[in-house]
């Protein structure tokens, strides 16, 4: 029985600490979101990719690292604390749906370019803004696609998206070139996590891996994983910056952390981190060790933080003030995200009933 | 990460299952000799006491076996180890730390054997959750204290044998913690009088407790004189892992599942109902985030590094879910929740007792916003207030 972290996953978690600190200041990210800076996001990317955070799942006969899920925790809470705009959970996404879904030819050619950096995915499950369902997946299969994806999550950059289709009941994954898709990027409340709109006009996928009911909701699931487990880290950040400021605010002569409304409210805090935190660490283990118990153990990290996350977004703008409301302050990024990671792969009310109906 | 548990783990636990079926009958076959039988059995088995050292008549069983023990226990909803919780769980303890040897061979053994039953007088009238305050005097004369004052809410007073008891031998102290002393009195002492309060179910569980010129011998002191409140600290600190706590909230969460199944409402499956999914969905994530929380400080113990007052994260948790699920349960149920038997009342009015039994879990050893200060001061650095 051991429910925490070895000393090699702590080490990768301080390498990734270190690298944000460094790499990716509020500046930067802030840079990064607005599309600016294309040389340096292109560079970053090499480096996470050097320091084989883009590889960590990937299997080593693919080139890749050959760890799980939990090794790929870390990464993804200290991007979320940093609130790092590099796609890394997507190229992790992708990597888990091709060594999942495809055959040996497809994961040959793909899982080490992901592994590398070269291949940056996009990715696009549903088509639909709110129903996590296979009639949520709309876009027509076959040999030329032909339609719209809404919701492509990481496609602007990108070199290639994932898309899942439809024809019939049958669903598929399809490798396109981003090249020869019409993308828009659509403004976004998380410029951290931009999606895009891609329209297809008789676009003939690279790849073409079919898949079953199981393994969309596995996809999703380890998007829903992957968002909670950036979730921690970003939720901490939050805590950490509203604690500082309320030890040195003073109002009516005292720190304001003093005062229960205060002080009782970060506790809260503290205790639905914690909770969403252990509730996702579970949920990242059964992604490769139980894997029958990940729809339950996904929907009730996901569930949680989603709320949870979403009240501490507000709740740290709003227990700084006036200051907290500003641009240049950074209360304001993590409140943007809380409001993305809601939304993606699934909200609460979705999850607590995927739960119920789970028996 | 692993949550595989090692041969000789597993054995323990196979050793707690064979024992549990051999000599745990349903509760309908339990006759009136049941418990004592009971009580001997596991006492012979070492497990009361179970975390305590061998020398003192423990268990000394390993922090995992602990838990497995109390998992087992709790899944097959057995009876529990001894009759004296807090004997138990911070009269014990405390002695084992601050206790003469004398006290240890007086008291230790009793508590193991079911013999004694304790409370603990901590809170007073005006003094709940601010306790360092307390008032009890305890003046020494001679070789005895001459205890005088009252406690109250002092649960399990009214059958209680002894009480462990919070006074105060120094007043004029800078700190409101110096100058408290803790004191092992009998309950029959000359001058202990015990009024029972009954609570708004019914019952009369706690208690007031007057001392009028109480006398106690020195030799019941426990721990140095003015040097109470750490005995207090670490006694409480003793506090078991919530292990078996959360197997009984798992096993409370699948009844409330069966009454959502049984029951309808507004001539439709409540099961049916998105907002009643929602809840069951929003308990269970609680309850489940006890359990990993739970194994994530556990994990830590283990492996030998402090714990600071994670706990709390899970008192909160239990305090929200002991009012939430019963008072979801009464309105789920409409006029048979309210029904507290009879008939017609809904899971024979369990739910309707719990929501008005609450308080003991909720407010007892603490309320949740005394575990929100300690969160905020201890873990997150804030200001105390």
């Amino acid at each position: 029985m051991d429910f925490g972290f070895s000393e090699e996953q702590n080490l990768l978690r301080e390498q990734v600490r270190r690298f944000m600190a460094d790499e990716l200041p509020s500046s930067t990210v802030r840079a990064l979101a607005r599309g600016e800076d294309a040389v340096r996001r292109g560079a970053l990317w090499q480096q996470a990719a050097e320091l084989g955070w883009l590889a960590l799942i990937v299997p080593e006969r693919f080139g890749g690292v050959g760890l799980k899920w939990i090794d790929l925790a870390v990464v993804l809470e200290e991007c979320g604390r940093a609130l790092c705009p590099l796609p890394v959970l997507s190229a992790a996404q992708a990597a888990a749906a091709i060594a999942r879904c495809g055959n040996e030819d497809q994961r040959r050619a793909w899982l080490g370019r992901i592994a590398s950096g070269d291949a940056v995915f996009g990715i696009g499950l549903y088509d639909e803004p709110n129903w996590i369902d296979p009639q949520g997946v709309r876009l027509a299969g076959g040999e030329l696609l032909t339609g719209t994806k809404p919701f492509v999550q990481d496609g602007i950059p990108s070199t290639h998206l994932l898309l899942a289709t439809r024809t019939g009941d049958a669903l598929a994954l399809a490798i396109v070139a981003t090249a020869e898709v019409e993308l828009t990027a659509q403004p976004a409340v998380d410029g951290t996590k931009p999606t895009a709109k891609a329209v297809l006009n008789a676009v003939r996928p690279l790849d073409t891996l079919p898949i079953s009911v199981a393994d969309l909701d596995f996809l999703t699931d380890c998007g829903a994983v992957g968002v909670t487990l950036e979730a921690i880290g970003a939720a901490e950040a939050v805590l950490e910056l509203t604690s500082e400021y309320a030890k040195t605010r003073i109002q009516f002569d005292n720190p304001i952390g003093k005062y229960q409304g205060v002080k009782h409210r970060l506790a809260d805090m503290f205790v639905d981190i914690e909770s969403f935190k252990s509730l996702a660490y579970y949920a990242a283990w059964a992604v490769d060790d139980a894997v029958d118990e990940l729809p339950r153990a996904a929907s009730l990290a996901k569930a949680y933080a989603s709320d949870a996350f979403a009240r501490i977004g507000i709740d740290g703008v709003g227990l700084h003030g006036a200051i907290g409301y500003t641009a240049e302050y950074d209360a304001q990024l993590y409140l943007k995200r809380s409001k993305w990671v809601r939304s993606a792969f699934g909200d609460a009310d979705f999850h607590y009933r995927r739960v119920a109906a789970l028996g | 990460m692993d949550f595989d548990y090692t041969p000789s783990e597993q054995a323990f636990r196979n050793e707690v299952r064979e024992f549990l079926a051999e000599n745990l009958p349903p509760p309908k076959e339990r006759g009136r000799g049941f418990l004592a039988g009971w009580l001997s059995k596991v006492r012979a088995k070492g497990w009361v006491g179970f975390s305590w050292p061998k020398e003192y008549g423990g268990g000394e069983g390993s922090l995992t076996e602990q838990a497995i023990l109390k998992e087992e226990m709790a899944l097959h909803r057995a009876p529990p180890l001894g009759t004296s919780f807090m004997g138990l769980a911070w009269v014990g303890p405390g002695i084992m730390q601050y206790g003469t040897d004398e006290q240890k061979q007086r008291f230790i053994p009793d508590i193991l054997d079911s013999k004694v039953n304790w409370c603990t007088g901590y809170s007073e009238p005006n003094h709940g959750s601010d306790l360092a305050a307390i008032e009890t005097k305890a003046e020494r004369i001679g070789d005895h204290y001459v205890v005088n004052g009252q406690k109250i809410w002092t649960t399990g007073a009214p059958w209680a044998d002894w009480i462990i008891l919070l006074t105060r031998t120094q007043f004029d102290v800078e700190r409101k913690h110096d100058g408290i002393t803790c004191l092992l009195v009998p309950m029959d002492a000359p001058g202990v009088e015990v009024r029972p309060i009954e609570n708004m179910a019914g019952e009369r569980n706690f208690a007031e407790v007057f001392f009028t010129d109480v006398q106690v011998p020195v030799e019941n002191r426990l721990g140095e004189e003015g040097k109470g409140w750490q005995v207090t600290i670490s006694a409480l600190a003793n506090e078991r892992s919530s292990i078996g706590e959360v197997t009984q909230m798992f096993a409370r969460l699948d009844s409330l599942k069966a009454l959502v199944k049984a029951t309808r409402r507004q001539g439709r499956p409540a099961a049916d109902d998105p907002a009643v999914q929602r809840r069951i969905g929003e308990f269970e994530a609680k309850i489940a985030a006890m359990k990993y929380n739970g194994l994530r400080y556990l994990t830590k113990q283990l492996r030998g590094e402090p714990l600071s007052s994670e706990t709390s994260v899970n008192k909160l948790h239990r305090a929200s879910l002991e009012i939430e699920m019963a008072d979801f349960a009464v309105e789920l149920t409409g006029m048979a929740g309210v029904q507290l038997g009879g008939d017609d009342a809904a899971d024979g009015g369990s739910w309707a007792r719990s929501s008005l039994g609450w308080p003991g879990v909720v407010i007892g050893g603490g309320t949740p916003n005394i575990q929100r200060n300690i969160i905020a001061e201890r873990i997150l650095g804030l200001p105390k207030d």
